[in-house]
């Protein structure tokens, strides 16, 4: 049965050392396939004006596509060009419930994510996603520094 | 078309300038944009405010309650047998987790309401109870629940009608179920009710949508700093407006719309305080609200008059009926219209029947409204009720939570001026569409609309309460009186979804994705 590894995107710099690992696991396995994620930060509770809303679905379609051409779709080839098996999806809501439930979903042994570069004050408050993820998930987190 | 825009352009101008030029004369600008203004608009609020013959009852009041009341009829109380399931689906227990990022039913709801919580709330309430009495609350809250009926009918047909385009954004609201739901039922004049409704939208959005907003920020500066000229707060506020809508400087709205739930919160919260501290004056307070629902306990009209203050509030406060909120719900991303008539009935219940009825509350329970100790009854001083410190509309409201907490006042103020503004800027949008679907979609034309918008918030601040306040009711219940008119005929369209719907939920074919 063919091993599957979710590693969270986000487009920093910390993700080429998140793939970098990801192959090298991914090698060592053998039978193993990378479902890279990326996750648009979106909340269904936010506020939004009436003209927000009225092109909200364009603005959506763009998002996807945007983070699909700039970071999901080069990360997959790099790694395809490697020899490894990759697929990669775009999901907007909150990074930890996602990758997390992706992870149940799609039956994955771990999940392996960088370390989020947000403010102090507003981790303090609220938690980063990394650390919120590292709390919730259901299956081992691999955090890369 | 060319021509015709050119023409309003420059007697816009024309009057502005006019207007500066005599700034001299005896009248000062203020008297003169308030005495010429009451004039032009006169004949039009005579129209709509008419009695019915032989009462002093405006007919226009009895057509939404009647129409609110066939409503929760024909819909067999919707309002009270699916509020639980509209708040699940405002939860997101019903949205599929592959829609994440599209808008939400909690989304739209949210920006219909920073539409309509606002002044209606804050200054419209005092205005009624300081006519009506405190017996207006009562009229206001029945309206209110009738009201979610409406709300329901119309913005079910708002989202089942909307426009979407190739590009992926939508447009809907009244005149798009009205035109295309009349042409799929095969009724004539569809369209000509579609360009009516479109014609007295543009008529609210810059009454009730504008003019009454700057009217009422400025009062309420004014009452901090002191006594200035209207048009210097109107300039202020449609430079700013203008900014936005105009420039697209998108951060000014973003931090209000941010703010104004915030504020709302803070208005209802404080208001809940003060009633914790009187909550021994509570039960008295219901009881001269029921008393005077009844008695009118001596205002002007006895319980005629109570009555038509508490339904014409409640429909300004809510709008329900006049076929705005459509337009704002229209955007939600769902495979069932009817889900978002579900969730728009939450909309009135939350203005009226919730945050209306704390602002009354507090007026009436901080005895603002002088009652004559020896008939029990209310003091007059006009038509209107004699108050504590001689005011009326937000300054009412003002003084009324300013007896129990000194300072607040000046949050009122920040609160009166951001519901003001984010008021402007929903309406602005309401106008819009509605002009976009006359004049067509183009920059040219959404500019000259914008343009228009700013110079109305400059006349909105100068004008006196009186003539403003009459005009925007006026033109909001125009709007009504098309809506209405259509709903009767569209109604059977929504109630062949709502059996759809409902079947499907019992049968559980509907399915819930969260919230077991």
């Amino acid at each position: 049965m063919t091993t599957l590894l979710v590693i969270g995107l986000d487009g920093h710099e910390s993700g080429d050392r998140v793939l970098e690992y990801g192959k090298r696991m991914a090698n060592l396995i053998k039978d193993c396939e990378l479902l890279l994620v990326y996750v648009v930060e979106w909340s269904p509770y936010s506020f939004q004006t009436a003209e927000e809303n009225a092109v909200r679905h364009k603005r959506r379609e763009e998002e996807i596509s945007t983070a699909m051409e700039r970071v999901v779709d080069p990360a997959v080839a790099s790694l395809k060009a490697a020899g490894v098996a990759a697929r990669g999806i775009v999901r907007h809501g909150d990074v930890a419930d996602i990758l997390n439930d992706i992870a149940k979903e799609e039956k994955a042994e771990q999940i392996i994510v960088g370390r989020t570069s947000s403010s102090r004050i507003r981790s303090r408050f609220f938690g980063s996603s990394t650390s919120n993820l590292v709390m919730n998930a259901s299956v081992p987190v691999t955090v890369i520094g | 078309m060319k021509k015709f825009y050119t023409a309003l352009l420059i007697s816009f101008a024309a009057i502005i300038t006019a207007r500066s030029a005599f700034a001299q004369e005896a009248m000062t600008i203020d008297q003169q944009v308030n005495s010429m203004f009451a004039t032009i608009t006169g004949p039009f609020v005579n129209f709509i405010f008419a009695p019915i013959p032989g009462t002093s009852f405006p007919w226009i009041v009895m057509w939404l309650v009647i129409a609110a009341s066939i409503f929760t009829i024909y819909f067999g109380l919707v309002q009270f047998r699916f509020f639980a399931h509209a708040i699940r689906l405002v939860k997101g227990d019903y949205s599929d987790p592959n829609d994440a990022g599209e808008v939400s039913h909690f989304q739209a709801l949210a920006t219909a309401l920073s539409g309509t919580v606002g002044l209606g709330n804050i200054a419209g309430v005092a205005v009624a109870i300081g006519i009506g009495g405190p017996g207006a609350t009562f009229w206001m809250i029945l309206a209110g629940l009738l009201g979610m009926a409406s709300k329901f009918t119309e913005c079910t047909l708002g989202v089942k009608y909307r426009n979407e385009y190739a590009d992926g954004t939508v447009s809907g609201g009244p005149m798009y179920y009205i035109s295309k739901g009349f042409k799929e039922l095969g009724i004539p004049g569809g369209k000509f009710l579609a360009i009516l409704f479109a014609i007295f939208c543009i008529l609210g959005a810059l009454g009730g949508g504008n003019m009454f907003q700057a009217n009422q920020a400025h009062a309420q500066i004014a009452g901090i700093v002191g006594d200035y000229p209207g048009w210097i707060t109107g300039l202020a506020f449609a430079t700013i407006v203008f900014a936005v809508i105009v420039g697209g400087l998108k951060s000014i709205a973003k931090v209000t719309e941010k703010v104004v739930p915030f504020m709302g919160i803070l208005y209802v919260g404080a208001a809940i305080i003060i009633l914790l501290v009187n909550y021994d004056k509570i039960g008295w307070a219901f009881g001269q609200i029921f008393e005077g629902a009844f008695t009118g306990l001596g205002v002007a009209g006895g319980m005629v008059g109570a009555l038509i203050q508490g339904f014409k509030r409640a429909a300004f406060s809510n709008e329900a009926g006049v076929g705005s909120a459509a337009i704002a719900h229209s955007a939600v991303r769902t495979k069932e219209p009817i889900t978002e008539g579900f969730v728009s009935l939450l909309e009135p219940f939350i203005d009226t029947v919730v945050i209306c009825t704390m602002t009354a509350l507090v007026i009436i329970i901080t005895g603002q409204l002088i009652i004559d100790p020896v008939t029990g009854n209310y003091l007059l001083d006009g038509s209107a009720i004699a108050t504590v410190g001689g005011v009326s509309g937000v300054g009412l409201t003002s003084a009324a939570f300013g007896s129990a907490v000194s300072w607040f006042p000046y949050v009122l103020a920040i609160a009166v001026v951001l519901f003001a503004f984010s008021t402007m800027i929903s309406w602005s949008y309401y106008g819009l569409k509605s002009w976009t679907y006359l004049f067509g979609e183009g920059k040219t034309s959404e500019l000259i609309f914008k343009l228009i918008f700013c110079v109305f918030v400059v006349i909105g601040a100068a004008a006196s309460l009186g003539p403003v306040i009459d005009f925007s009711d006026a033109a909001i219940f125009a709007m009504a009186v098309v809506n209405i008119f259509a709903l009767y005929f569209l109604m059977k369209v929504v109630k062949k979804e709502f059996h759809s719907y409902s079947e499907r939920l019992a049968s559980g074919e509907i399915k819930r994705y969260k919230g077991h």
